[in-house]
């Protein structure tokens, strides 16, 4: 394996982790307003806040991590995306900012103020439509160079099927993983009313992740070909991908071991995911950038794995004492105690 | 839109963006090692009122941590929206602090999160404070990185140019750049120096408004002491950094001092105003600059004649470096009266009109916080990278800079007020009596 695939597959890892992470948070906060305007919030907002309380920040480290790790990998990147994604990541950068703020704001300075939560419930379901663009625009056609720098034409954009199928497929993504998630949590904590509630809409959400999500690979067909062929050669990544999903749907429906059907998902969207990357594979931006010619020097390089390495050394442990006193602590999982400062 | 104007939009966004960010930064990396010391002040002396301290100061940090997060977030990733060429070229060369910047971050959220949700969970007191030295340290070396990213801004190294392209390139050699260790130590004891104040102001506040309680003359005595040391160890290092611009960035230290001519025994200018390009009504410090400059009263200071024109910073640079350093000196002097005050016990540092100037100390010393950002900043212009790219051959040749900056605007004023007023909130319900009493009902003193 080479430094530069070794490069992009701890980019992608870590973009797994926030697209995981995110989408239980981003998921929690939509159900949390949901619930306060159908009034099930007394269901529904202890479980959530209970879970997302001592994470709320982590989340966003896996954001700034992928986006630093890019650039600091692919500098090239910076030039074409960076001048192309003003507009969208910007809206994203603003949404992320109201929700991130307006979550400590509501949590520790004015509990149960409504408007707080429904800009955050909101906005969550906005940012993963207006970053998943980015999955788009990579696919390429999108982007024209005009006088040697890259200009996005939105209007096609806009336009063009693929890039509502991924917005659509974003959406009940996050919806359907945040789901599956507290149906687990909520077991955990012992609540058989969240429980139930969080159980339906799991079962609501997986139908339009997976037509959608398997929608996109038609349509790719049409937009860019060489992807679409390259998926082909991934096959069965996708297949298990699906196996695996009718599994956690199985469980589900049969309201058994929802842990495991968590982990089923993870699994689920390990395979399509690192498929989808794999097939892209060597393009970062089809056709104008590879991972070939964007990589930094090999100095760079290596320092940067060097960091990473050591850097992973002190998280790893953090993260599994952050899980053990929160995740994975029974009295705190069932609220017994709340200790918070 | 022309090339022109999204040069302007991206430097007034990213000016916005840096001058609202390092507000909420400064206080979050300087808050932490507060929250820290009071804890151990606490266990050392078994004194409840300290704990107490630590923890109603780690409850209102968490609303200034989101707004500097968030605003982080949005800076970290206008560096490539609004500077793609310079991101591509510096990429190569200085992505390493960046990364390594995120680790930090990384270690102080998931810290942070902990210690705010084990409150009381140990019995051992020693415990929580375990949990807070990640959270300094975390808060501490995220300032250290990205000062060091700026730093090699000030005075790129670590690579060779070769027909245009970068080879040769050491990134540890970037990072340890002739301008990272000044700037370093400046910013994180500034961001030290300032956050003690800021929670001084606070507890004078408190006393000047009806509360007589003795947890705030704790917490006000603690904060100046610990600001004392901090700002004498500001004006020191400041006085590093003069040194430093006058071997490796004269025309900043230059055009900060409006010292056109290089000469020997150079004069320092304190205040004054600019006419017709001669310096007015300015106060004249004899052989003040060469001693700034080079511990020599007779030493000769570089002056702005030694630049082609179009390679001089802003004149106005001299009133930013002015206010900091007036403002630096000020609360060293306040800072001091009220400790030796305290010691000797005299009667004016317990005074209202006393008590009032060090609420002020908390807008001077971010308003110093802002001049020094703007004084380096600006001082280094036309540059991106000091002598390799200009600032506007780093733009981005995006349309719509302009609307991104009133949408930006928008959000800044959002969360300015939004933190503003969940924080007074927050410690309007519940006074320190009240939580104090609470505590000892075995409540645990939430704010619910």
């Amino acid at each position: 394996m080479n430094l530069e695939i070794l490069g992009i597959s701890v980019l992608w890892t870590f973009l797994f982790g926030y697209i995981l992470v995110g989408a239980i948070d981003f998921g929690a906060g939509f159900f949390n307003a949901y619930s306060l305007l159908t009034g099930k919030q007394r269901i529904l907002t202890k479980v959530i806040q209970r879970y997302l309380s001592p994470v709320w920040e982590v989340t966003n480290v896996f954001l700034v991590f992928f986006f630093v790790g890019i650039i600091g990998f692919f500098p090239k990147t910076a030039f074409y995306y960076g001048t192309t994604l003003l507009v969208p990541v910007s809206i994203g950068v603003i949404l992320l900012a109201i929700r991130g703020s307006y979550y400590a704001f509501e949590t520790y300075g004015a509990r149960g103020h409504k408007g707080y939560s429904f800009m955050y419930g909101l906005a969550g379901l906005l940012i993963p439509a207006s970053l998943s663009i980015v999955l788009t625009i990579s696919e390429g056609g999108f982007i024209e160079m005009v006088d040697g720098a890259p200009v996005l034409d939105y209007w096609v954009l806009f336009t063009s099927p693929l890039t509502w199928s991924i917005v659509v497929l974003s959406i009940a993504a996050t919806l359907y993983i945040s789901a599956v998630f507290l149906t687990w949590y909520a077991n955990k904590a012992g609540d058989v009313e969240a429980t139930d509630l969080l159980r339906k809409y799991a079962l609501i959400w997986s139908l339009p992740t997976i037509i959608t999500a398997g929608g996109i690979i038609f349509e790719l067909r049409r937009h860019n070909f060489e992807h679409y062929s390259n998926i082909q050669t991934f096959w069965p990544m996708f297949l298990i991908s699906f196996i695996l999903f009718i599994g956690t749907v199985w469980l589900l429906w049969k309201r058994r071991s929802y842990g495991w059907a968590f982990g089923l998902l993870m699994g689920q969207f390990a395979f399509a995911f690192f498929g989808y990357g794999a097939s892209h594979y060597p393009y970062l931006l089809y056709p104008h950038l590879t991972i070939y010619d964007s990589f930094t020097n090999p100095a760079m390089a290596i320092s940067l794995i060097v960091a990473f390495i050591l850097g992973l050394g002190l998280l790893i442990p953090s993260l599994v004492l952050l899980m053990r006193l929160f995740l994975f602590n029974k009295g705190y999982v069932r609220g017994k105690k709340d200790f918070h400062a | 839109m022309g090339n022109e104007e999204a040069v302007f939009y991206s430097r007034v966004l990213t000016e916005l963006t840096l001058s609202f960010h390092i507000i909420y930064a400064t206080i979050g990396v300087g808050v932490p090692l507060m929250i820290m010391i009071a804890q151990w002040v606490g266990i050392r002396k078994n004194d409840e009122h300290y704990i107490l301290l630590a923890r109603r100061w780690a409850r209102g940090f968490v609303i200034t941590v989101a707004v500097g997060v968030v605003t982080g977030t949005a800076i970290g990733l206008q560096l490539s929206l609004l500077w793609p060429n310079f991101m591509e070229l510096a990429g190569n060369v200085i992505a390493l602090p960046l990364f390594m910047e995120t680790f930090a971050f990384f270690f102080e959220a998931i810290f942070l999160g902990i210690y705010l949700y084990t409150w009381d969970r140990f019995e051992n007191q020693k415990k929580h404070l375990l949990l807070l030295v990640p959270v300094a340290i975390g808060a501490s070396f995220s300032a250290v990185f990205i000062t060091m990213v700026n730093a090699f801004m000030n005075a790129p190294q670590g690579f060779d140019i070769v027909n245009g392209e970068l080879v040769n390139i050491n990134p540890i050699i970037a990072m340890f750049n002739p301008a990272m260790p000044t700037k370093v130590a400046h910013v994180v004891i500034t961001a030290y120096m300032t956050a003690a104040f800021v929670l001084a102001a606070i507890a004078a506040f408190r006393l000047l408004k009806g509360s007589d309680h003795i947890y705030h003359k704790k917490a006000l005595y603690l904060t100046m002491k610990v600001g004392l040391v901090f700002a004498i160890a500001t004006a020191l290092i400041g006085d590093f950094s003069g040194k430093y611009l006058a071997e490796y960035q004269p025309e900043k230290l230059a055009a900060a001092e409006w010292h056109f001519e290089t000469k020997e025994n150079a004069e320092l200018l304190l205040l004054g105003v600019l006419k017709d390009g001669e310096p007015k009504y300015a106060i004249k410090v004899p052989f003040g600059l060469s001693l700034l400059a080079h511990n020599n009263p007779k030493a000769e200071v570089i002056g702005l004649d030694q630049f082609p024109e179009d390679e001089i910073p802003p004149l106005y640079i001299h009133y930013l470096f002015n206010i900091m350093v007036f403002i630096g000196m000020w609360m060293v002097l306040l800072a001091a009266w009220y400790w030796i005050g305290i010691k000797r016990g005299w009667r004016s540092v317990t005074t209202k009109w006393f008590r009032w100037l060090i609420v002020l100390g908390a807008p001077l010393t971010i308003i110093a916080i802002e001049s020094g950002w703007w004084l380096a900043e600006v001082g280094r212009q036309p540059w991106i990278l000091r002598k390799l790219m200009r600032v506007e051959d780093a733009a981005t040749t995006s349309g719509q800079v302009d609307l991104m900056l009133m949408l930006f605007a928008l959000l800044y004023i959002i969360l300015g007020i939004g933190s503003v007023v969940v924080l007074r909130r927050m410690f309007r319900k519940n006074p320190v009596e009240r939580e104090l009493e609470d505590r000892h009902m075995g409540k645990g003193g939430d704010v619910q």
